[in-house]
């Protein structure tokens, strides 16, 4: 089997190490903090007032 | 060996993760909603965190509350978890985990109507999920405005999960809220009735025409490390799987079409078992892509 084979069945890893990278990306632009603050509201549009 | 049945498990799945994501018995009690930490976190599916049981976040609400900030960034966090969810489980997130996919299936059991796989037009229809994910989703909650704030335009609008685990039980049990309910509320209670009415005929109209979320982890479906392998050579093209599915997919397409939700059903129906979850060894030197499949 093929150098690109192998890789080719392996794809989900580079999806995977992709979302690792972005979530660390995320963590140092405090992004994480944002989303919290929100998630931890009662979103009013969400339960259709507003 | 006894052979599992997944359409036995994958209920039991469902039910346990529904109980697992909104089980903060508390909430429900006092119309209240989870602030603990584990909402830094989101869940693989659909799930609204304005429900008063839900213990983190909901994936497509964060993208959104991310795209609604004034400075609009890539919203990195939120896509770091889509990337994990769906490079591991792709599509098997909606067959398996995501609670308003388990509240169709249950609405798809109710002995009325003659059953159908799809809709009319479904071929096009089918593209109506990527259409929400772009025009309400992206630029709808990183463009439209309300006044000087930018608004969650699926979640506002569409989303029905979001009614029925969000606003249902918030409106029945807080009474201030109760009273602001207006005509948005009745515009998303009719979108909710109308797509549970739906199921009842068509299965899982939402997840099929509608949902954003699906139309992300389906783009994962070809590649992602669930799958469900087809060994091409022990196939007598029975058409068993075909009947079995759901969503209607040849045994070449499923798992790696972005339709298939790996529900597992086309593995039960398969009576010569060329269907499997599990790689089997020898299929390992006849497939060049993950899903087992000899590439075109």
């Amino acid at each position: 089997m093929g150098f690109f084979q192998r890789w080719s069945k392996k794809a989900w890893t580079v999806g995977l190490g992709i979302g690792v990278i972005f979530l660390i990306i995320g963590a140092r632009m405090d992004q994480f903090e944002r989303f919290y603050r929100k998630a931890i509201m009662i979103c009013l549009e969400c339960i259709g007032i507003g | 060996m006894k052979k599992i049945r997944f359409t036995k498990v994958r209920l039991f799945f469902q039910i346990i993760y529904t109980i697992l994501t909104n089980g903060y018995i508390y909430g429900y009690l006092n119309g209240k909603i989870y602030k603990g930490t584990l909402k830094y976190a989101c869940v693989p599916g659909l799930n609204c965190y304005s429900c008063p049981g839900a213990v983190a976040s909901c994936p497509l609400g964060a993208l959104q509350s991310a795209l609604n900030e004034r400075n609009l960034q890539v919203p990195f966090a939120v896509l770091g978890f889509l990337f994990i969810f769906g490079s591991i489980f792709g599509r098997f997130v909606c067959g398996w985990l995501c609670p308003f996919g388990l509240l169709q299936d249950l609405f798809y059991k109710i002995p009325l109507f003659k059953k159908k796989k799809q809709l009319p037009f479904h071929k096009v229809l089918k593209y109506g999920k990527y259409i929400v994910l772009v025009a309400l989703v992206i630029v709808g909650s990183s463009f439209l405005f309300e006044g000087f704030a930018k608004v969650p335009a699926f979640c506002k609008y569409l989303c029905p999960s979001g009614t029925f685990f969000g606003a249902i039980p918030l409106l029945g049990t807080n009474a201030s809220l109760q009273a602001q309910a207006g005509g948005l509320f009745s515009w998303k209670l009719g979108v909710l009735i109308f797509l549970l009415l739906l199921s009842i005929k068509v299965y899982r109209p939402f997840c099929q025409y509608l949902c954003p979320l699906g139309a992300i982890y389906g783009w994962f479906n070809r590649f992602s490390l669930v799958q469900i392998h087809w060994d091409k050579d022990s196939c007598v093209s029975c058409g068993a799987c075909k009947k079995a599915c759901p969503v209607d997919l040849p045994p070449e397409k499923i798992s790696v079409s972005p339709e298939c939700i790996k529900c597992g059903k086309c593995v039960d129906a398969c009576a010569k078992g060329c269907l499997h979850f599990k790689k089997k060894r020898n299929m390992e030197e006849k497939s060049c892509n993950p899903s087992g499949r000899q590439t075109d």
